[in-house]
């Protein structure tokens, strides 16, 4: 099964997750696929070069299933995570909530 | 209400300067997460599941129509336009920025708030009967001696780093609307027959995982010895309390593990040490604090309102609000107004920036200006004239603040559980609105009478499940979210730990399984007066079991 990090973002808190090239972003779709052990040790590396920099905290791998341009966590708490809360209390038209 | 004088004001703006430095700090890399997280829990800080959550606190439930609005303020700026009030009686913002953590505290500071002390091993906030300083039935306002324990924990030098959180609740009358014998220290403010003034002093009272009724040190400690009995009981905690596990720390541990006659000998024995010391209290200083919480000029008026009976023989809702919402006052012509923040279908405890600066509008117009949080995540108007009720009850049904059913079983305490909580197992938010939905009708509801459901989202129980009449405790079975039942807790001054009923349920199931057990008890009950709580203390489990599982 293969894994992704994610972190929070330091100064805004987002949920983020480790994209190819290094750059932490808010959508789980584009997060980096990590097969085997060693692309994982690699980004874990960075990662916590990252978290030295002050750019992000609290990095986790965590497993995944991947298909058809889609990234979706195992666990629950996760695909919470990524997605936002199942309820609407955001006051904000524009914000959707989690399906 | 308690203004700050200028020791408060220059002591809370000095921390405002030095959590902004220590933020400018953490961002420049000057500090680790590890430095920073401990500094950043003094200040209410957490970081959840999606974002930071700031906690900001509501000394005993009490606030002004301007503090709401700033609450709206930094919900709108800052937030994303809503806050949570807590069971604690507290209020939580889902979504702050750090980097806009400094602005926000320094915003609260204009308006005599912070967030310290709402986080940590430290004393939180002391809370209080929602309806103190206005009820009835009360011996006297607890509201003062809640200002002096908040004065005397704050920064306490001795308490900052105990074994783990501590909490207080006050209440001045008999019937306990502040759950004091679910907290570590529970005091009930009583007079004697003389009329003087002492407190009924509980110890060892909380939930969690390991749920315990506070048991009694004193039933009539002296008015002047408050503060000294209080800070013994802390010493001997923060002396003989467990840090080698963080689960077994809290001070109903001690009680359990040492036997609460070993324990009361221990407080009494420091109590005389430390008695005739700076912590008496003279009275001056209690009547200084009490001047503060004077009750507003209300005129009494006669006891039944034309208008108001008018108003109701024309509006069914009205009619249902008045008779759920309303609690009875000191001051005749006037009532407790509780302001439902429990929509049918809708988030228990959330309320938007519109709707803050609506009850803020209704307060100053209808309220003397003052608003409670209640740890059943409602808001009051504790002194309002039954002629007012009307016209109050017109602005809150305009803005979704208006549901008749306080008490009543869509009035659901729900932690915010796996939506926001890196702490929950399970989601709780969602079962609230199902059962919410499920139970949403206004007749039905009038049926059941009084029946509290409480939620929570794992076994630290903020959802304060233990002490529902229905409580339910989500946990996680092999990756599932999964839902177990407990019936017949109670928080008042009966306070009972509700009993597992049996085999939990899916989600799936959980809402007809609540069902099963509203309907057993509709179907079984001796008559339409006998409660949820009462007819299960009479008939224990069977039928409920039964019901739900089979012969």
């Amino acid at each position: 099964m293969p894994k992704i990090l994610t972190a929070n973002h330091l100064v805004s808190g987002d949920v983020v997750f480790r994209a190819p090239g290094g750059d932490w972003v808010v959508e789980v779709d584009r997060a980096e696929l990590l097969d085997d052990k060693d692309a994982l040790a690699r980004a874990e590396t960075a990662a916590a070069a990252d978290v030295d920099h002050c750019v992000v905290i609290g990095v986790e791998a965590i497993d995944v299933t991947a298909g058809a341009g889609r990234i979706v966590p195992v666990r629950l708490r996760e695909r919470i995570r990524a997605m936002g809360p199942t309820v609407k209390s955001d006051h904000r038209a524009d914000l959707k909530p989690f399906a | 209400m308690y203004r700050y004088d200028e020791f408060d004001a220059s002591f809370v703006s000095d921390r405002v300067a030095q959590f902004s430095d220590q933020v400018r700090r953490r961002l420049a890399g000057d500090l680790t997460e590890e430095e920073f997280r401990p500094l950043r829990l003094m200040n209410g800080l957490y970081l959840q599941l999606h974002a930071y959550m700031l906690r900001v606190a509501v000394p005993y439930g009490t606030l002004s129509g301007k503090q709401m609005r700033k609450l709206a303020r930094i919900a709108r700026v800052y937030d994303r336009g809503f806050g949570h009030f807590t069971t604690r009686q507290n209020i939580q913002y889902n979504w702050p920025k750090l980097a806009d953590v400094p602005a926000i505290l320094e915003e609260l500071a204009e308006v005599e708030m912070h967030a310290i002390q709402t986080s940590g091993n430290c004393i939180r906030n002391v809370t209080a009967d929602h309806f103190a300083g206005a009820a009835a039935d009360e011996a006297t306002d607890p509201r003062p001696y809640a200002e002096i324990l908040r004065q005397w924990s704050s920064l306490h030098p001795e308490f900052s780093y105990l074994p783990r959180k501590f909490k207080i609740a006050v209440t001045g009358a008999a019937r306990d609307r502040a759950a004091i014998r679910v907290h570590d220290i529970g005091l009930e403010v009583r007079r004697n027959e003389k009329g003087e003034i002492g407190f009924r002093v509980l110890v060892g009272g909380g939930q969690g995982r390991t749920p315990m009724i506070a048991r009694e040190v004193r039933d009539f400690l002296p008015e002047e010895d408050l503060i000294a009995y209080t800070d013994a009981i802390l010493r001997v905690y923060n002396l003989y309390g467990r840090r080698d596990n963080k689960y077994k720390a809290r001070i109903k541990i001690l009680v359990h593990e040492t036997g609460i006659d070993v324990l009361k000998q221990d407080i009494e024995a420091e109590f005389e040490r430390i008695r005739d010391g700076v912590l008496k209290l003279p009275q001056q200083e209690v009547d200084r604090i009490e001047a503060y919480f004077a009750m507003p000029d209300l005129a009494p008026r006669a006891e039944r309102s034309s208008l108001l009976e008018a108003a109701k023989a024309d509006d069914m809702g009205l009619k249902r609000f008045a008779e759920q919402n309303l609690h009875p006052h000191k001051v005749p012509g006037h009532v407790c107004l509780t302001i439902s923040l429990k929509p049918i279908g809708g988030i228990p405890g959330d309320a938007s920036a519109d709707q803050m600066d609506v009850v803020a509008d209704l307060a100053e117009r209808y309220g003397h200006d003052e608003i409670r949080v209640s740890h059943e995540q409602n808001l009051v108007l504790p002194h309002v004239a039954l002629d007012d009720v009307p016209a109050i009850y017109a602005v809150l049904k305009e803005n979704g603040l208006g549901t008749p059913n306080a008490g009543l079983v869509t009035d659901i305490i729900a932690c915010p559980g796996l939506d926001y909580c890196a702490l929950a197992n399970a989601r709780s938010i969602p079962v609230a609105e199902r059962l919410s939905e499920r139970f949403g009708d206004a007749e039905r509801q009038a049926v059941i009478g009084p029946l509290s459901i409480k939620i929570s989202g794992c076994i630290n129980a903020c959802g304060h499940h233990h002490v529902g009449h229905i409580g339910i405790l989500g946990v996680d079975r092999k990756g599932e979210e999964f839902y177990q039942i407990t019936l017949g807790g109670s928080p008042d001054e009966t306070a009972s730990i509700g009993e597992i009923v049996g085999r939990g349920f899916s989600t799936e199931e959980i809402v007809d399984a609540v069902e099963t057990v509203v309907d057993t008890y509709l179907g079984q009950r001796a008559d339409p007066g006998e409660t949820f709580l009462a007819f299960y203390r009479r008939v224990g489990q069977a039928p409920f079991k039964e019901a739900l599982y089979g012969a």
